[in-house]
């Protein structure tokens, strides 16, 4: 699309006079909330480590689903509370799946993009959250690109 | 004669003057100069600091050198934030240049992702984009690449070769004419004053009257603290590549022409000097 010249102007002016001056420097979710979950749960809330105390409200359902020979978690959803880090969830699958430490786990949305370690759960749910819950997909090797 | 292919390339060529400066409990067997290095705004800080750790690794014992690390002002920066987006954030309105410590002890775990190679620069570079493509596009123009380009969006950033990182990227700033913008806009908003994360929703480009959306109006929409004002004044500056955008500015218009090489709009909240 065009932008109106006045508009255009503004921003090239602007982006201009800070070029010169910076070339020139002056000076050189769960119904059963119970921790740790009941084992007959068909959805768990994820044991807490970090964030604010769980609030059902604060939290949100993830379905967690295995790509390739990656082992599969008998319970695929649960309940994460909003403010848990991609990281987060990396270290809660790699302890549930026992793994080790050094081996990697990758995690995708959209089975395309691999969200970065500090990402929050709540963001990704916002923007590719579908039918009230948020799909990702965890691998241990790289498997879309 | 300006058009707006000159946005694109005054954007890209955005350069800030910065001093580095080894942490003074650094061990070294004598004493390190500052080191002086134009950072382009668009890049990564540890895809563009080679020479800035050699030079201090010159003066350092070997076993007392782990993985680099900068700071400013007791903020460690995160490498995975674009450079101009660091500035913006922690360092707009102080004087130049840029004065950041350089670290290599005391790697903060907690603030930020390790960087061991410049693999892990590019993985994180790509997923960005194709997470801006699945709200542009519903990932349509990125998965129709093939894999060369996905290299050359990568090595036009790394190499600073505007032309070759134009000649893909502009396809993932095509949208179907009848749509007069893309499906949503890739944005993600950061407030100096907060300890929060960035703001990150959907947001569409044209209203549902039709009418384009502005910067204003996505604001607005997710970030109103950011332009209310007290007394007439607004009290924040709504910052991108380190100038002030008008607010009326189309959000379509701003998220073609000024967003990083990331694909993503990152927009800077900061609060407004007084003096």
């Amino acid at each position: 699309m065009l932008l109106s010249s006045s508009l255009r102007v503004h921003v090239i002016c602007n982006l201009r006079r800070l070029h010169a001056a910076t070339r020139r420097p002056k000076v050189p979710l769960d119904e059963t909330p119970s921790l740790p979950p009941s084992p007959r749960s068909s959805q768990r809330q994820l044991p807490a480590n970090t964030g604010p105390p769980f609030s059902a409200a604060s939290s949100l359902d993830v379905l967690l689903k295995a790509v390739g020979d990656t082992p599969i978690m008998r319970t695929k959803k649960w309940a994460v509370e909003r403010t848990r880090t991609i990281q987060g969830l990396v270290d809660f699958i790699k302890k549930f799946l026992k793994l080790m430490a050094s081996e990697q786990l990758f995690i995708y949305v959209n089975q395309s993009f691999a969200p970065s370690p500090d990402q929050e759960v709540g963001t990704l749910y916002e923007c590719f959250g579908s039918d009230g819950k948020l799909v990702l997909h965890y691998c241990k090797t790289q498997a879309w690109g | 004669m300006t058009d707006d292919k000159d946005v694109l390339r005054d954007v890209w060529f955005g350069r800030i003057p910065t001093c580095f400066t080894l942490y003074q409990d650094e061990i070294t067997e004598r004493e390190a100069d500052p080191y002086y290095l134009l950072l382009p705004r668009i890049s990564y800080l540890t895809l563009v600091t080679d020479k800035v750790k050699k030079h201090f690794q010159k003066v350092m014992r070997q076993e007392e050198v782990s993985e680099i690390w900068f700071e400013y002002e007791g903020t460690p920066l995160k490498w995975h934030y674009p450079i101009g987006l660091l500035f913006d954030l922690h360092a707009s309105n102080t004087a130049l240049p840029w004065s950041i410590t350089v670290h290599f002890k005391n790697f903060p775990e907690k603030d930020l992702l390790h960087c061991h190679s410049k693999d892990v620069i590019e993985a994180h570079f790509m997923a960005c984009i194709k997470e801006a493509d699945a709200l542009k596009h519903k990932s349509q123009v990125i998965n129709e690449m093939q894999k060369k380009d996905h290299k050359q969006l990568w090595m036009g950033l790394q190499n600073d070769k505007f032309e070759q990182f134009w000649a893909i990227n502009r396809k993932l700033m095509e949208y179907p004419p009848e749509d007069n913008g893309f499906r949503y806009i890739p944005f993600r908003i950061y407030q100096a004053t907060t300890e929060r994360p960035f703001i990150q929703k959907l947001f569409r480009p044209i209203a549902s009257g039709g009418q384009l959306h502005t910067l204003g109006d996505l604001l607005k929409d997710v970030c109103p603290s950011a332009i209310t004002t007290e007394d007439g004044e607004q009290k924040t500056q709504v910052m991108i590549h380190g100038i002030e955008p008008m607010l009326e500015t189309p959000i379509q218009w701003l998220s073609e022409h000024m967003s990083y090489p990331d694909n993503f709009l990152h927009i800077s909240i900061i609060p407004r000097p007084t003096d």
